[in-house]
């Protein structure tokens, strides 16, 4: 397996979602790659990252404005 | 819902008002959903297009049409290689690395972003995002695959190279003092 070759299942492979033998052949060029490995990696973190901070919360005056206009709305 | 309005339009105002859009479309059309898909992914939906609307005018009014960042098909092969996984949680303060997060966010096409939101921030299913979006399974998975490789070229060149600075060095004594 090449470099370029599994780039385009590392979304799969990070998923869960590639059948064994494919995980199998991307955890042994990994092995011998380091390029790959680090973008496995911070792939890998890039995703996590965004999971653990990229939610942010509806400001409480932003969501107060909202129930009031849809209140408005429902009374009309 | 929040959160990809706000990644869309980039901004807090026009989210709140794309919020207030969609729940006033949604309740208009309440009567002739009839089931036909989840409650949540129509939302959604609703949501998805009532951003798209309000950009298409934005880009009206400054004339500029071109999308920023990574356009569809361009080459996806890794540039950066350098390993900064143990950065972000060691030295970063949360408000510097959610700052990165976003500028980063920001520079992904729409059509990236969307995908990229719901399944990555929202949480959402392939599925569930091909429904809220009209994508096929294969499109969703596709953009999120680009999405997420464009996005970790951003950080890797942010992360590798200007992060952290020696202000954020400071920031963070003075942080832990
Ligand atoms: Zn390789």
């Amino acid at each position: 397996m090449q470099c370029k070759d599994m780039l385009g299942s590392l979304s799969d492979y990070l998923d869960g979602e590639l059948e064994a033998q494919w995980c199998a052949e991307i955890e042994r060029h990994v092995a011998e790659c380091g390029n790959c490995r680090v973008v496995v990696d911070t792939l890998q973190k890039t995703v996590l990252l965004y999971r653990t901070y990229g939610h942010e919360e509806i400001p409480e005056d932003a969501k107060d404005r909202l129930y009031a206009v849809l209140n408005l709305k429902a009374v009309r | 819902m929040y959160n990809l309005a706000l990644r869309l339009m980039a901004d807090p105002h026009e989210a709140e008002d794309v919020l207030q859009e969609t729940f006033i479309s949604a309740f208009r059309a309440l009567p002739r959903f009839e089931g036909r898909s989840q409650l949540g992914t129509w939302l959604y939906r609703i949501a998805y297009n009532a951003a798209l609307m309000r950009l298409r005018k934005r880009r009206v009014r400054t004339e500029s049409l071109d999308e920023p960042g990574v356009a569809e098909g361009v080459d996806l092969a890794p540039r950066q290689f350098t390993d900064w996984t143990a950065l972000p949680d060691k030295l970063l303060l949360r408000r510097e690395l959610r700052d990165s997060l976003n500028a980063a966010l920001l520079t992904l096409p729409e059509s990236l972003r969307g995908v990229f939101v719901l399944r990555d921030i929202e949480g959402l299913s392939t599925a569930e995002t091909a429904a809220a979006l009209a994508l096929t399974e294969t499109n969703v998975k596709v953009r999120l695959h680009r999405a997420r490789l464009a996005l970790r070229e951003k950080l890797s060149a942010y992360f590798a190279s200007g992060a952290p600075s020696a202000g954020s060095h400071k920031e963070l004594v003075s942080h832990a003092m």
